[in-house]
């Protein structure tokens, strides 16, 4: 995979594949203590920690079709190729969660990437799950991050019904989703460029 | 979160959308699968999906259902879409680009007929 964001699309398919109903993405750009952390975090069927032990191991899988299930493997590699890790948090009966962690100056560190167009595929892909996402920023020497958070729920209950790949409530979802990550993104980098010395 | 401005005008949204599949007709009911298992996403299968919900929106297309399908075990085929139009029978296309899901919108789902170049038999 090219992009961190293309690893979040992965790992949230499993996600839905252990039956979840409601899936949150968490991804951190923290430039002040240069580590950019991504968290995906699930309420569905989870597994004992023997079964989580083995994630690691490319050639486990709950597929019945291959041997081979690589989603975990490559992006646990590529966060260990960046002084990062993954980790993962799970019981039977009481969800999933991944965690995965970059040194974001890393010179290896894939970029993030089109974050939105994850968000949106995945809106659309499991209009029954409920999905919520979050991007933080903060920026060196801040003490705050700034967030955006997108959740599915207040729209779905106004949408009642009308599904989500009506062209208007498309544009609609797009359009928020681009313009709240791109906001949070831009902000960030205008006071980067105020902390560059002249 | 969304704010109560963009809120209202989701329930705009909402309101035109509603009014317009009681204008129209009840056309076929097209839906459309994007395989998005790790060899697919691999393979570009999140830029397909970008491009056929961009096809929707700029066209309006109604009657339109985007869904997904995990590794079907044509790998080297990937990005994999899965097109049934009203009761149709299923047709495969298999190394769909943005640029074949420009073909297969407009040739096959409005024109009826099927894109052979991207057909996997």
């Amino acid at each position: 995979m090219k992009e961190i964001a293309l690893h979040l699309l992965d790992i949230a398919e499993n996600s839905v594949s252990a039956q979840a109903s409601a899936v949150e993405i968490m991804v951190c750009e923290d430039l002040h203590a240069d580590r950019l952390e991504v968290q995906i975090k699930d309420n569905g069927k989870g597994m004992p920690a023997e079964t989580a032990r083995q994630l690691g191991d490319p050639f486990y899988t709950t597929r019945t079709t291959r041997k081979v299930g690589l989603g975990i493997p490559l992006f646990q590699t590529a966060a260990q190729a960046c002084n990062g890790s993954l980790i993962i948090s799970s019981q039977p009966g009481m969800g999933t969660t991944i965690q995965v962690d970059f040194q974001h100056s890393h010179i290896d560190r894939m970029p993030l990437g089109d974050y939105p167009a994850t968000c949106l595929a995945l809106l659309i892909a499991h209009p029954e799950v409920n999905w919520r996402f979050i991007y933080r920023q903060r920026s060196p020497g801040s003490s705050q991050a700034d967030e955006f958070i997108f959740d599915d729920a207040p729209i779905k209950e106004i949408l009642d019904g009308v599904p989500l790949c009506e062209p208007g409530v498309l544009g609609y979802l797009r359009q928020t989703l681009e313009e709240g990550v791109g906001a949070i993104a831009s902000s960030a980098q205008a006071v980067r460029h105020s902390l560059i010395p002249n | 979160m969304p704010d109560i401005k963009s809120l209202e005008d989701l329930k705009r949204i909402r309101e035109e959308a509603i009014q317009k599949r009681q204008l129209k007709q009840e056309t076929g009911h097209v839906q459309i699968t994007v395989g998005m298992g790790t060899p697919g996403i691999a393979a570009g299968a999140r830029e397909t999906m970008k491009a056929i919900l961009e096809f929707i929106e700029s066209r309006q297309l109604a009657n339109t259902v985007v869904r997904q399908t995990g590794n079907i075990g044509l790998d080297s085929w990937e990005p994999i879409v899965q097109v049934v139009i009203g009761s149709e029978p299923q047709v495969t296309y298999g190394k769909v680009t943005p640029f074949a899901v420009t073909r297969i919108m407009e040739e096959h789902v409005l024109g009826g007929k099927i894109v052979k170049d991207y057909l996997i038999e």
